[in-house]
């Protein structure tokens, strides 16, 4: 069986439209202040519960999205407020569910960890780590059982591949040829733990070699190895229908969640992975392409502020969720 | 224009923070992002970073101070020298802790008002059942059905476990008596109950007993200081967690009879037609009152045993009765019969002979009574009446008040017994 | 009207409703094959094929979670569990994912899939293979759980389970797959939370599922030898449970005894002496009685599992108990 190993630094940009290439960095920049925005109204106590942050991982889930369609499916575990928008979920309504608000994505109960929407194929949201897996391989079963090119992009961290359902999961879908990539964002902690500290392998790529599944590893900070890198699996897979493990080497700039300092890595470490920032990359891209200049960077980063602040006050706008609603959706008619 | 800047909430179960270490300096100028200090919450020490840019004009707390989440810490300002008043800043500020935040824990009483509707007024019914005896045991359909037709629960008598009142006590019960109230509201329609084989028995033996013996009575008072005595004696030092029985006034009064039929055993017989026969051994019959009739379980061979024993076995024998397990064996072979009715309060009466025994023993209440004593003082003695019921075809009186003086003697000196 | 055996009826069920609804397809350990361990699944590969009835791997938590994926994206999944006492392995799927997933996302997706398989003890199988878990499931907001005590029953309530667009725990008894009944020839329907009075009485109301309706219907017969009619009710779905059968056999009979055989704490049965206690309280003439397996691992010899479970002599005590009759 052909393997993909190695990653790809810049490939096959040069396919990347300039009004592409602009998109992304919008988006990515979009994310970013949208996170940031994310993270200060729950200091300012606007919001309680869990918070998990995609900050610095940008490059993943705009490379993945652009290089898929509407109708393929996308899972994910709980560090997802991104993804979903970039799926499609508008990013006020994601707002309003972490506000508890009627506004939000699922009216309130379900919070930042379970952003679901059935019209975009986005399934969620999940709050068991690995637990998704499965479900991901269920829709990869869907896929073909109905005889559907989709393929289902399925997220999960580096410490949820140590869980037993991920191992269940990726047997199914290699033995039965399963569409489905299994993407893991390896920003190399698990909560506090070192990933090595917990994992029998260096890379976690070499699980694929258990079931003889496809495979790969690739550079997270840069959009356009991502995206390009997707763009020829999705492509393959349609075809094939043959699933994926694709390894994705990515860095949180904040803790685990809102709750965590992050006392288990060095500040120069965390130095370190942001030169690598995917935004400031694809801003020396575009500059050196002469696809953007300073005062354009400058204004898309007022835009994305202000399409935070937005989504931020619709959400502050939207009522409170309805409490009628709260012994609803137990049971389905 | 200056503004506080409030406490951050920086992890999910942060209630309140103490700034570690303020990282900047009254007057420094700070930018959006810039670390600002160092803050401990309930989880980890955290680096704060300021979310707006400004002068810093005051510290409203200290490093090593405390403030709730939302709580002032520091006064920013656009100009390095603003002019602020603080107090007018604080009594403007709304309250830490208020505004958006999540209920602790869901009220607990949400999912139950979901479910069923709210429970029936399913607590005691409206009328308590009348008290006359205490608490009243009974099942909750027992009690309905006893409001529902009017029976005063505390006079029917529970069948069921611990006497708890059951279903089919509430209807064999007579109606009537009125529950709740002196008086019975209306008339009561009567009532006709069936006889149970038990009464039917009963009834035959006591007409064929009455009718056939001839009975006279011999009555006779006793003083009980003695036996009263005797009996507080006995009981010193019962334990009523140890299960035995505490002996009572009518075990004592059964041991006393029963030796003092040892030695008049002419009343210890029964009339056999062309024959007397004088019992060999005392078995002692007691009544005991059920509601399904009266019954006489036997203590056999009484007069050898002690009263400690006797009560065993009256202890015993009562509860088998009211539990309905007595057997055969235990009703029959009785040569002399004790009825007790002190216990009511009744001062004599005159009992029926149970046949084929030749007397009966009828014990009435023990009553301070004004006596005449030897020294003719009037003084207060525990007296206590007995009427002996005798068949006059086999007990003559002389021998029935020779039997009853030998009692006299044994009730007021029992330790007469032990002389012989 | 054929008698056939339970398994029979629930293999019918499962090609009547594949053959009307092309979503509906079976996973499970040895399900296609073999024609599944305990031949409940018969003859289903060769009518429609491995990509409808698929040999799973040894992977309850996998297959579980991948039937859960499967009806997020439209189809209707069958996940046989071999038996109730791996299906633990799945838990996490059937609790944490399936229960949850209509509601984390306020209505947008429905779980139409059932998780069915046998439950509880069969004849000395030890400790591990021998759990009832319907007091577990039964317990997560939702789930439907079903408990058959019959091959009709089996039959309309598996057809009902696999049209329901709920995720359904149907719990059957490899010990009764053999057990013959009458099944009507046409197709029909049992609604789910239905319950079923299998004997009508005046005397007091015997509440059971699954396996111990048998034993409550022999338990009746020699009541009535001594003078005891018993009424014997098969509540069948027990989440929902059908309460308002219950309490208007109560509230004419005047005592209720429940038989079961899982471990009592928390069980399905605590929870019907509670329902009773609390909305037939003035209607009891006695406590309402109780008999579960006991508080204990399954033991292996023969005779030690006959003490740990409930017979038909322990049924009749009790109810005489709860009659006053003894």
């Amino acid at each position: 069986m052909a393997k993909k190993n190695g990653s790809t630094q810049g490939k096959g940009d040069v396919d990347i439209s300039p009004d592409m290439l602009k998109e992304m960095y919008k988006d990515m920049l979009f994310y970013r202040r949208f996170e940031e925005t994310v993270h200060r109204a729950y200091t300012k106590g606007k919001f309680a519960g869990f918070c998990h942050l995609h900050i610095g991982q940008e490059a993943v889930c705009v490379g993945v999205q652009k290089a898929i369609r509407k109708s393929d499916y996308m899972i994910s575990g709980y560090r997802s407020h991104t993804q979903a928008i970039a799926k499609g979920i508008p990013a006020e309504k994601v707002m309003a569910e972490l506000f508890g608000k009627s506004g939000g994505a699922v009216m309130g109960k379900g919070g930042s960890m379970h952003m679901f929407s059935n019209e975009l194929r986005f399934l969620g949201g999940h709050g068991i780590v690995g637990g998704q897996v499965p479900l991901a391989a269920g829709a990869g079963f869907a896929i073909k059982y109905r005889k559907e090119d989709d393929v289902c992009i399925c997220y999960l961290g580096d410490a949820a591949s140590n869980q037993g359902q991920f191992f269940e999961a990726l047997n199914m879908a290699a033995t039965w040829k399963l569409p489905v990539i299994f993407v893991i964002e390896n920003n190399r902690y698990g909560m506090g733990t070192d990933i090595h500290r917990t994992t029998s392998v260096d890379h976690l790529w070499k699980r694929a070699l258990a079931f003889d599944m496809e495979h790969s590893q690739i550079d997270g900070m840069n959009v356009l190895s991502v995206y390009s890198h997707f763009r020829s699996l999705v492509a393959d897979m349609r075809k094939t229908q043959r699933p994926h493990l694709c390894e994705i080497m990515t860095y949180r700039y904040r803790g685990h969640s809102v709750s965590d300092p992050g006392n288990y890595r060095t500040k120069e470490e965390v130095a370190e992975y942001q030169e690598k920032d995917p935004i400031l990359q694809l801003a020396a891209h575009l500059k050196a392409n002469k696809i953007a200049k300073d005062s354009d960077l400058e204004a898309w980063d007022e835009e994305a502020k202000s399409k935070a602040k937005a989504a931020e006050d619709w959400a502050d706008q939207s009522p409170d969720a309805d409490l009628s609603l709260t012994f609803e959706h137990n049971l389905a008619n | 224009m200056a503004r506080l800047m409030p406490m951050p909430k920086l992890s999910d179960t942060m209630e309140e923070g103490a700034i570690a270490k303020w990282l900047k300096k009254v007057g420094d100028k700070i930018s959006e992002g810039d670390p600002l200090a160092e803050i401990e919450t309930d989880k980890a020490t955290m680096e704060y970073e300021a979310t707006e840019s400004g002068f810093i004009l005051k510290f409203v707390v200290d490093a090593g101070g405390k403030a709730k989440v939302g709580g002032p810490i520091a006064v920013l300002g656009d100009k390095k020298d603003e002019t602020f008043d603080l107090n007018a800043l604080m009594a403007a500020a709304p309250t830490p802790a208020g505004g958006h935040k999540a209920p602790a824990k869901p009220a607990a009483s949400a999912p139950a008002a979901a479910s069923a509707p709210a429970a029936a007024q399913a607590s005691a019914p409206a009328v308590a059942p009348a008290s006359f005896g205490g608490r009243v045991k009974a099942s909750p359909l027992a009690k309905k059905m006893a409001k529902d037709r009017g029976v005063d629960l505390s006079r029917v008598s529970g069948s069921g476990p611990n006497g708890r009142v059951i279903m089919k006590d509430v209807t064999n019960a007579p109606a009537g008596g009125g529950g709740g109230g002196f008086f019975a509201s209306g008339s009561q329609p009567d009532q006709v109950i069936r006889v149970t084989m038990m009464r039917q028995t009963i009834a035959k033996r006591l007409l064929a007993g009455k009718n056939d013996a001839p009975h006279f009575y011999l009555t006779r008072s006793f003083d009980m200081t003695r036996v009263n005595s005797w009996r507080e004696q006995l009981n010193a030092g019962w334990d009523p967690k140890s299960g035995a029985a505490k002996v009572s006034v009518n075990d004592i009064i059964m041991f006393i009879c029963a030796q003092a039929l040892k030695k008049h055993p002419m009343v210890n017989a029964s009339w056999q037609g062309e024959t007397i026969t004088q019992y060999g051994s005392v078995h002692l019959a007691m009544a005991v009152a059920l509601p399904e009739g009266l019954v006489t379980p036997v203590i056999r061979n009484c007069d050898r045993l002690m009263p400690k024993q006797i009560a065993a076995q009256t202890k015993d024998m009562a509860s088998k009765a009211k539990a309905g397990k007595l057997t055969n064996e235990e009703f029959s072979g009785g040569t002399f019969t004790i009825s007790n009715l002190g216990m009511m309060g009744i001062e004599e009466f005159t009992a029926i002979i149970n046949p084929p025994q030749a007397a009966i023993l009828a014990v009435g209440a023990t009553i301070p009574t004004p006596v005449v004593d030897a020294s003719g003082a009037v003084v207060v003695k525990p007296m206590m009446k007995v009427t002996m019921s005798c068949d006059h075809r086999v007990v003559d009186g002389m021998v029935g008040a020779q039997f009853l003086q030998t009692l006299a003697t044994y009730m007021e000196e029992p330790l007469a017994i032990f002389v012989g | 009207m054929a008698v056939i055996q339970f398994r029979e009826a629930l293999n019918q069920a499962m090609l009547e409703e594949m053959q009307r609804d092309p979503t509906v397809f079976l996973m499970g350990e040895e399900v296609a094959q073999y024609d599944g361990a305990y031949k409940v699944s018969k003859g289903l590969l060769a009518k429609f094929g491995p990509e409808r009835v698929i040999d799973s791997p040894i992977s309850e938590g996998g297959f579980a979670g991948l039937g859960v994926g499967a009806a997020m994206c439209g189809l209707r999944p069958i996940i046989e569990m071999m038996t109730w006492n791996f299906g633990i392995q799945g838990f996490d799927q059937i609790i944490n994912h399936a229960a949850k997933m209509l509601y984390m996302s306020a209505g947008q997706f429905p779980i139409p899939m059932v998780f069915r398989g046998p439950n509880g003890a069969a004849h000395m199988l030890g400790a591990q293979h021998s759990q009832f878990m319907e007091p577990m499931l039964t317990n997560v907001p939702g789930l439907k759980v079903i408990a058959p005590a019959t091959p009709y029953d089996g039959k309309g309530l598996l057809k009902s389970a696999i049209r329901d667009n709920n995720p359904v725990i149907f719990m059957e008894r490899e010990i009764m797959y053999a057990e013959k009944g009458e099944v009507p020839e046409e197709e029909y329907l049992i609604p789910i939370g239905v319950g079923d009075i299998k004997r009508e009485g005046t005397d007091i109301t015997i509440i059971a599922w699954s396996r111990m309706v048998g034993y409550c219907l022999q338990a009746a017969d020699i009541l009535a030898s001594e003078g005891i009619n018993a009424e014997v009710l098969d509540p069948r779905t027990l989440q929902p449970l059908d309460e308002d059968l219950i309490f208007a056999s109560v509230r004419k009979t005047h005592r209720a005894l429940v038989v079961e055989e899982s471990w009592p704490f928390a069980s399905v049965g605590s929870e019907i002496c509670d329902r009773i206690q609390r909305h037939c309280f003035d209607d009891l003439d006695s406590p309402v009685h109780r008999i579960s397996g006991a508080h204990s691992s399954m033991p292996y010899n023969e005779k030690m599992e006959e003490m740990v479970l409930p017979s038909v002599e322990k049924i009749v005590r009790a109810a005489k108990e709860a009659c006053y009759a003894i």
